[in-house]
């Protein structure tokens, strides 16, 4: 843990030296400020930030952006050729993707901290629901853990960086839109299994203030899951 | 030190490393030459824990590469073949975070870094980012990296490639120094480096271990084939006749050109035919305006230990 520690702090230091970071950083700030300013902070409209994360703009907007963040974590390691001294320094192969995903994460908490100056706006002119407001953060934070830990996965299969942001944008986009779409058109117990899988059903049941554990579990394995898959394709990488 | 029995590694129909066996002592300074592609980067990275071997054992200092790769690693200092660093850090950012890796507190990081940035001459250079760094000055950051946490083992991939000729000699020097502390296995494609740096040879072409021993060993064998370069003026073929009846001689190319004849002798090992040839020149007054002696190349050396094996392998 206290090496994973140290790679996390590695991977933020090298995030403030990459473009596409303060790239990503500057259209969420200005994304989701116009969102702001145009859904959510209106006369006589609900003091909360449900308006701003409801609905397809949040979760699709993140999905690109974390698809970006993500997917440098291990290629760029591979396109470098620092992937060798790293894995001949007496640390696992689970401390290093522990230490990326959470060294991704902490980028994004700073993202998403820059959002709750919209929360203060609000409580200028009205009473937000601290526990609403945590909710929501919640949601945020394990929708864009699950985001981050499919970047990941699939930055361990190439050295492109490009191919694993895509691969990965393709992947979510399945996950959340088309079967969304797909559970739509469907009816019964395929509806049922469908909507399960699709991450955005969950993701906006949170938004809604609907702490369910069914929820955080889903988020939480899917989670677990692709960070355990990302550590065997290194392992495995080790084969080749 | 280093142990490696029956070592094999293959890339799926590739043999990359075939049934190699070899022991390093502790404080030696072993050369491992070889051609590119003759399996040396592969043999490093398995005993530096980064690949799995297919079958066969090797150990680092008592531990198994393969059962106690953690504790084989942290015995060990690896400087990969073309030095790979992140380039947005600066060296004593980057040095700090190795030393972290390897779990050492503040206080050891900043005495280890001193030491290994005072040894690898990187002290005006600590506070600049990697990435504007010359290729020399990087393979001395990850020849520092190596030496951070004091390993018993250093293993260095290819530390002289793409160093000019200035930064090599310097690099040798420091490999030497290092030897009076560590045991180090070094990897090189150049005979003439091995030579000045090593305590002990190991020659590997295509995944093969070919021959073994003191440079000095493999220098005598390799200038064993070597052959004499000479140029007389007189009768090309009575030139000949009278080259080939000297003593020792085994084989004679002639070559005429303006008057003057061109010999290519390859003499038997053991024998110096130098000066009989100066002694026929004069007795029969053919001028001689060169004689030299052409010692094989390393290239050479390499043809003729694998035909030899070749051979044997045909024999068998």
């Amino acid at each position: 843990m206290r090496k994973s520690m140290v790679i996390m702090q590695r991977e933020l230091g090298a995030y403030f030296f990459s473009p596409i970071a303060y790239v990503v950083l500057a259209l969420f700030l200005g994304l989701s400020g116009y969102l702001f300013s145009s859904f959510v902070f209106t006369a006589g409209g609900e003091a909360s930030l449900r308006n701003l994360l409801d609905g397809w703009a949040m979760p699709i907007m993140l999905l690109f952006f974390l698809s970006l963040l993500g997917m440098r974590l291990l290629s760029e390691e591979f396109r470098m050729g620092t992937v060798e001294t790293l894995l001949t320094a007496p640390v696992t192969e689970a401390e290093v993707v522990f230490g990326k995903f959470l060294g991704a994460g902490a980028f994004y908490l700073i993202m998403l901290a820059t959002t709750l100056v919209f929360g203060l706006f609000i409580s200028l002119y009205g009473r937000l629901d601290p526990l609403l407001l945590l909710c929501h953060y919640l949601a945020l934070i394990m929708l864009g853990a699950l985001y981050i830990s499919v970047g990941l996965f699939f930055s361990a299969w190439t050295k492109n960086q490009l191919v694993a942001g895509l691969l990965s944008m393709v992947f979510l986009l399945l996950f959340s839109v088309l079967a969304q779409l797909v559970a739509d058109s469907l009816e019964g117990w395929l509806k049922a299994v469908f909507q399960h899988l699709s991450i955005v059903t969950h993701y906006s049941e949170m938004i809604r203030g609907r702490l369910g554990f069914n929820h955080v579990v889903y988020f939480l394995t899917t989670t677990a899951f692709f960070l355990f898959a990302t550590v065997k394709v290194l392992e495995s990488r080790r084969w080749r | 030190m280093i142990s490696v029995k029956n070592l094999t590694k293959r890339y799926g129909a590739l043999l990359a490393v075939d049934d190699i066996s070899f022991d390093v002592g502790e404080g030696q300074i072993v050369g491992f030459l070889g051609p590119n592609g003759a399996g040396k980067s592969t043999t490093i990275r398995i005993l530096t824990c980064y690949h799995p071997a297919t079958s066969g054992q090797a150990s680092i200092a008592g531990y198994d590469v393969f059962t106690q790769s953690v504790d084989v690693r942290r015995q060990i200092g690896y400087l990969p073949e073309s030095a790979p660093l992140y380039p947005e850090m600066r060296v004593r950012e980057y040095l700090q975070f190795r030393g972290k890796l390897h779990g050492m507190d503040r206080a050891q990081r900043d005495k280890a870094i001193q030491r290994v940035t005072d040894r690898c001459w990187l002290g005006e250079f600590v506070d600049r980012p990697i990435g504007q760094l010359s290729k020399g000055m990087r393979q001395r950051v990850g020849l520092a990296d190596a030496m951070l946490h004091n390993p018993k083992v250093l293993i260095l991939d290819e530390p002289t490639i793409g160093l000019d000729p200035t930064q090599i000699q310097e690099q040798r020097k420091l490999i030497r120094e290092l030897g009076q502390s560590h045991t180090i296995l070094f990897s090189s494609h150049t005979l003439g480096e091995v030579e000045k740096v090593c305590s002990h040879v190991l020659v590997i072409a295509s995944g093969r271990i070919l021959a073994r021993g003191a440079p000095e060993k493999l220098r005598d064998s390799v200038s064993a084939g070597s052959r004499l370069i000479a140029e007389m003026r007189g009768p090309a073929e009575d030139i000949r006749r009278g080259v080939s009846s000297l003593g020792g001689v085994r084989k004679v190319g002639v070559e005429s050109q303006d008057g003057w004849t061109r010999l290519s002798i390859e003499a038997n090992e053991g024998s110096d035919v130098r000066e009989p040839l100066f002694q026929l020149s004069s007795s029969k007054g053919w001028p001689l305006r060169e004689l030299r002696r052409e010692v094989a190349s390393l290239e050479d050396f390499f043809v003729k230990i694998t035909a030899e094996q070749r051979a044997a392998a045909g024999k068998g």
